[in-house]
């Protein structure tokens, strides 16, 4: 990565590269850490046909790609319907799917479909590991969903966990999982966002953890991780991909209801660019947001100016910051040098911002066996 | 098949070409690879490709000081399968 594009990155693109769209808060999973807090659908969900004009949008400012999820997006009655016209325009969709609705038949329809790629989500490689975070048997569905891609022929689909305290010493065997199936890995990075607020203390990796982790990729440029772990090119060489807060520049999010925000991890009124809703739609809020402008003038280093990593780690997560109660332009909670540590100690009770209930199911099961 | 300047190339027909203020965004569909080209005569050069019989005839018509740089650029492009080589039949 040259610093001329780092520059011109961060000062905006004129369309997202890496756009998340979740279709629909509903989920019949209740994941401890979700960045979304799904579980109900919100009434006020976009409509088939609010939803195929987004598309059009997004085909007319050749945006490649969209990373669809949720809440679990296959819920939506129209999924595939959204789906294939989305590739018929020319967008190709990614999806994320705890695999619940992965069958024999919707394996087959998703292997004869061009442009799409599928995403299963597991948070360890064993039963027991995933089943902590994201559910009594959620790990024998989506193993089910894997084999009916593998047997469907669907070719290489991805299998993505997020990394806790709990999974990073199921590394290989994420590694193995993924090779068994000739599937990709990705790992991405635990935020403390939407119901990720309550349990990121006691989920996410320790400093020796952290570690691991990054010598662990360096060694598997192969494996992808969404460019979510920026902050630990701190340790040394940088880790590939780019190595900077992509929110507002290159990334974005368009939640259920068709409002926009900087990022996937930050749901929260303050980081609300627009809406598709609104007139001029979202090519006008990716183009005219006043957030997304101030996200692209250059940031301050603040209290990590004297610090001689900040080129490598930028300062780390801006939800993480936030989530946490710490100063934007500050250290990231998981500064590999403690400096978030530090700060969090200080950081006074009731300060930090909360993402609200969300759609949260009021009953979450197993509750009492999780805490 | 590693990259031959004197062979005529295109680019691939899966890949889209995004302008974008430093040259433009490229996403190959097929195996969903995404460039940067970093320069507006290189988004250029790799647009008219297939107007000339080989690579080196197109790269003749830049100033020579920035032909090896592209050149090095195209045969990463074929290395990522952006551009592929034009065959006859």
């Amino acid at each position: 990565m040259t610093e001329a594009l780092t520059v011109q990155l961060k000062a905006g693109l004129d369309a997202p590269i890496c756009l998340t769209w979740e279709l629909t808060y509903s989920c019949n999973l209740a994941c401890i850490h979700c960045l979304s807090s799904s579980g109900r659908r919100d009434p006020n969900e976009l409509s088939t046909a609010e939803a195929m004009a987004v598309i059009d949008e997004l085909a007319a400012m050749s945006v490649f790609y969209v990373n669809v999820g949720g809440g679990e997006p296959t819920i939506r009655p129209d999924f595939f319907e959204l789906l294939d016209y989305s590739v018929a325009k020319g967008v190709g969709v990614k999806f994320s799917t705890n695999g619940s609705r992965i069958g024999h038949t919707e394996a087959a329809r998703l292997a004869g479909t061009d442009y799409v790629d599928v995403q299963i989500s597991v948070d360890g490689a064993t039963a027991e590991t995933n089943d902590r975070v994201r559910g009594e048997g959620s790990f024998a569905v989506a193993r089910r969903a894997m084999d009916n891609l593998a047997g469907a022929g669907f070719g290489p689909f991805k299998i993505s966990a997020v990394m806790t305290r709990h999974n990073v010493p199921e590394l290989d065997g994420l590694a193995e999982l993924a090779d068994g199936y000739g599937a990709e890995l990705r790992l991405t990075r635990l935020r403390p966002s939407g119901r990720g607020v309550d349990s990121w203390a006691e989920l996410h990796p320790t400093q020796d953890q952290q570690r691991e982790l990054y010598h662990w990729l360096l060694e598997r440029p192969g494996v992808l991780t969404g460019d979510s772990f920026f902050h630990l090119s701190a340790l040394g060489e940088s880790l590939p991909g780019l190595n900077l807060c992509g929110a507002g520049r290159v990334v974005c999010l368009i939640d259920p209801v068709g409002d926009v925000y900087a990022c996937p991890f930050v749901l929260h009124p303050e980081f609300r660019a627009g809406s598709v809703r609104d007139p001029g739609g979202f090519e006008s809020v990716w183009r005219t947001s006043e957030l997304f402008a101030g996200l692209r003038q250059p940031a301050s280093a603040g209290a990590c100016a004297s610090c001689g990593s900040y080129d490598a780690c930028q300062g780390g997560c801006m939800a993480a910051k936030f989530f946490t109660g710490l100063p934007l332009d500050g250290p990231d909670p998981e500064c590999v040098f403690g400096h978030g540590a530090d700060a969090l100690a200080t950081v006074a009770a009731g300060t930090v911002p909360s993402p609200g209930p969300g759609h949260s199911k009021p009953v979450r099961l197993s509750l009492s066996r999780r805490r | 098949m590693s990259f031959d300047s004197a062979r005529a190339y295109r680019l691939h027909p899966q890949v889209a070409l995004r302008p974008e203020p430093f040259g433009a965004l490229a996403y190959h569909y097929g195996n969903r690879k995404l460039v940067f080209l970093r320069a507006p005569e290189l988004v250029e050069l790799v647009r008219e490709l297939d107007q000339h019989p080989s690579a080196d005839e197109a790269l003749a018509g830049l100033p020579e000081a920035r032909r090896t740089a592209f050149r090095k650029a195209l045969a990463s492009l074929s290395g990522s399968g952006m551009i592929t080589e034009t065959t006859h039949d």
